[in-house]
C-alpha cells in the first residue's frame, strides 16, 4: 500500500521550469516570496494572481493538482480571514455591519470594515500565491535528490566557516534513499505482528499508539543495522568525506536559467513600482 | 602468475562488550594468485567474513600479516591513502544489496566510487555505463533501486565495484539473500569477471554448487584453513567435510554414497553431467 509513495509530491516533466537548475529555482523561489509580501494594493494583487497562473501553465501541472495541493492550508486561510474580517478596526470609516450582543454586563460590539474584507481577500490570496509560487518552482518540478544537490552547492561558501555542508547533504541523500527501504519494511513487520494477533485499528488512541511499539522496535534495530552495513558498504568504496570528491552530475547554469531569473527580477520591480501608482485607491 | 593476496599466521578477535575476547581468526595462511578464482567456504561463525574484513582493511588484523600485491598493508607505516588504494584494488560485495546502494538512481550510484577517488566527470560516466554493461543493468541507469529485483540489486551494487576498476572483488555471501534466479544472475556476473576481465574473485559462500564453480576451493574451520585445493580435491573428502558440518553438491553427495557401497563410482565428481554419465555408466553395467 506505501510502496508508490511519491516523496515530496514530484511531477517529472519537461518544461521549462522542469529543466531549470535547482539552484536557480531556489532563487527564483525566494527572490518570487519577497514579491509576495511587498504587494500592497489591488493592481499588485491581480499581477501576483496573473503570475501564478501563469507559473502553473508553464510548468504545465494540472490546475487540480494544484488546487489539491492548497487543501491542507484551506483551515488556516478560513481561520485567517474570519480573524480579519472581525477584529481588523479602522479609524477612518465607519463599519460596513455592527451587532450589539450583552454579554452580562459589557455590550459587544463585533464589528466588520471594509478594510477588513480588504485584508481577508488579500492575506487568503497572498498564502494562496506563495504556496503555488514555492511549489511551482520547487517541490512539483524538482526531485528532491536534486533539491539536495542544490543546497549543498548554494550553502558551499558556509564550508569556509566549517560548517559540514557536504555531510549534511550525504545524510539527506541517504535518508530519501532509504525511506522506501524503511517503509517497505515497516509493512513487513506489521504484517508479521498482525499475524502474531496485533490489533492497529482498534481501541482508543492510546491504544492504538501502544500497538505500534511493537512495530517501531524492530524497526529501529533494523535501521541500525543498516546504517552500519551502509558505512562499512561505504568504506569499501573509498568514501572519505567530501573532500577531493568529483561528481558525476554537475550543476551548470544555462541561459534560460538567467533569463527566468531577470524575468522573476523585474516582476518583483514591477510590484514595487506598482505599489506606488494606486489608481482606485483600493489597498491594504 | 603473482600472488595477489598473502596472509601469514592472521589472527582476529572481537571484543566483545563484557570484554570476553572473541577469537574469530586464530591462525591463517593463505594466497591467491592474480586471476584466481577462489571460493572461501565455512559454516556459520567460521570466521570467513571476518577474513573478507581484513583483506580490504575495514579491520585490523590483532596479530599476523597480510600483503595486498606485494605490499604490506599490515605495516605501521601504511597510511590512509595507501588504505584507500587497497580499498579501490579490493572491492567488496555484501550480502544484502539493500545495505549497499547509497544513492536514489542507479547510476549515480554506481558513480559513488569513481566519485570518491576523484575521478573527471567524463571518465566517470564512461566507467559508469560500462560496469552497467558489464553486468547488463544499462537500460534501469536511470531507475530507482528500490524498485528492482534482489539479483537486479546486487548486480547494481557489483557495477558501483567494477567503477572503481579494481583488481580483485571479494563476495561476502553476495548470493544469500538471493532467490534462485537472482543467484544465478550473481554467478554468471562473478564468472564472466574472472574468464573476460581476469578479476580475482573471492567468494565467500556456503552454497556448495557455487564452490564446485571456483578454480580452487578454501575451507576456513575454527578460524584456520581447514582444506585447500581444487573442488574435486576437496569434495572427494567428503568425510573430512562432514565432521565440519559441511557438505559437497549433492551428485558428489550421492557417488559418494553409492562409492562406498561398494559401486565403481569417482568421488570427488563436481561436474553434474559428469555425475548423471557416470550413474549411467554403472546402471548399464548391471542392468546388461
Amino acid at each position: 500500500m506505501f510502496k508508490d509513495v511519491t516523496l515530496g509530491q514530484y511531477f517529472p516533466g519537461d518544461s521549462v521550469i522542469h529543466r531549470m537548475d535547482p539552484r536557480a529555482k531556489i532563487i527564483a523561489s525566494i527572490l518570487y516570496i519577497i514579491a509576495v509580501f511587498c504587494a500592497r494594493n489591488i493592481i499588485s494583487f491581480a499581477a501576483l494572481a496573473a503570475s501564478a497562473l501563469l507559473l502553473i501553465l508553464i510548468s504545465r501541472i494540472s490546475m487540480m493538482t494544484v488546487l489539491r495541493g492548497l487543501k491542507p492550508i484551506l483551515f488556516i486561510l478560513v481561520f485567517t480571514a474570519l480573524i480579519n474580517i472581525f477584529l481588523t478596526r479602522s479609524t477612518e470609516e465607519a463599519p460596513l455591519w455592527q451587532a450589539n450582543i450583552p454579554v452580562f454586563s459589557w455590550n459587544w460590539q463585533p464589528s466588520i470594515y471594509r478594510e477588513g474584507i480588504l485584508r481577508a481577500i488579500f492575506t487568503a490570496l497572498r498564502v494562496i500565491v506563495l504556496i503555488i509560487g514555492t511549489s511551482i518552482f520547487l517541490t512539483y518540478t524538482t526531485s528532491p535528490i536534486t533539491l539536495t544537490d542544490a543546497i549543498e552547492e548554494l550553502l558551499s561558501p558556509l564550508k569556509l566557516l566549517h560548517v559540514p555542508v557536504h555531510d549534511f547533504a550525504m545524510m539527506m541523500t541517504i535518508a530519501l534513499r532509504f525511506i522506501p527501504t524503511l517503509i517497505e519494511e515497516t509493512e513487513k513487520i506489521m504484517n508479521a505482528q498482525k499475524a502474531r494477533g496485533a490489533d492497529f485499528s482498534n481501541g482508543s488512541l492510546v491504544q492504538r499508539a501502544k500497538a505500534l511499539l511493537p512495530v517501531l522496535i524492530p524497526l529501529f534495530v533494523s535501521a541500525f543495522k543498516r546504517a552500519g552495513d551502509l558505512a562499512i558498504a561505504m568504506e569499501c568504496r573509498c568514501y572519505r568525506g567530501g573532500e577531493g570528491r568529483t561528481k558525476l552530475h554537475k550543476l551548470e547554469y544555462h541561459f534560460s536559467d538567467f533569463l527566468i531569473l531577470f524575468l522573476v527580477v523585474a516582476f518583483m520591480a514591477g510590484i514595487f513600482v506598482i505599489n506606488h501608482y494606486n489608481p482606485m485607491g483600493i489597498g491594504i | 602468475m603473482r600472488n595477489f593476496i598473502e596472509t601469514e599466521h592472521l589472527q582476529y578477535f572481537y571484543d566483545d562488550v563484557d570484554r570476553q575476547a572473541d577469537l574469530a581468526l586464530s591462525d591463517v595462511s593463505l594466497t591467491v594468485r592474480e586471476g584466481e578464482y577462489v571460493a572461501v567456504l565455512g559454516h556459520n561463525g567460521s570466521g570467513k567474513s571476518t577474513l573478507a574484513k581484513l583483506l580490504n582493511m575495514i579491520l585490523i588484523p590483532t596479530g599476523g600479516r597480510i600483503w595486498i600485491d606485494g605490499r604490506e598493508i599490515t605495516d605501521p607505516a601504511f597510511s590512509e591513502d595507501d588504505m584507500f588504494a587497497v580499498r579501490r584494488d579490493v572491492g567488496m560485495v555484501f550480502q544484502n544489496p539493500d545495505n549497499q546502494l547509497v544513492a536514489t538512481v542507479v547510476e549515480e550510484d554506481v558513480a559513488f566510487g569513481p566519485e570518491n577517488l576523484g575521478v573527471p566527470r567524463e571518465e566517470i560516466r564512461r566507467r559508469v555505463d560500462d560496469a552497467l554493461r558489464i553486468v547488463g543493468m544499462e537500460s534501469y541507469a536511470r531507475h530507482a533501486p528500490h524498485r528492482l529485483s534482489g539479483g537486479q540489486k546486487q548486480r547494481v551494487a557489483i557495477a558501483g565495484i567494477i567503477a572503481m576498476m579494481p583488481r580483485c572483488i571479494i563476495f561476502d555471501e553476495a548470493t544469500a539473500m538471493l532467490d534462485p534466479l537472482g543467484r544465478r544472475e550473481v554467478m554468471q556476473t562473478m564468472d564472466l569477471l574472472n574468464r573476460e576481465y581476469g578479476i580475482t574473485i573471492l567468494n565467500i559462500t556456503h552454497y556448495m554448487d557455487e564452490a564446485a564453480h571456483a578454480d580452487r576451493i578454501v575451507v576456513i574451520n575454527d578460524g584456520k584453513v581447514y582444506m585447500d585445493g581444487t573442488p574435486t580435491e576437496i569434495f572427494s573428502q567428503i568425510e573430512r567435510l562432514h565432521a565440519v558440518g559441511l557438505e559437497a553438491p549433492q551428485g558428489t553427495e550421492l557417488l559418494h554414497a553409492l562409492h562406498t557401497d561398494g559401486y565403481d563410482l569417482p568421488e570427488g565428481c563436481v561436474d553434474e553431467s559428469a555425475c548423471v554419465e557416470a550413474l549411467i555408466r554403472v546402471y548399464k553395467e548391471h542392468t546388461a
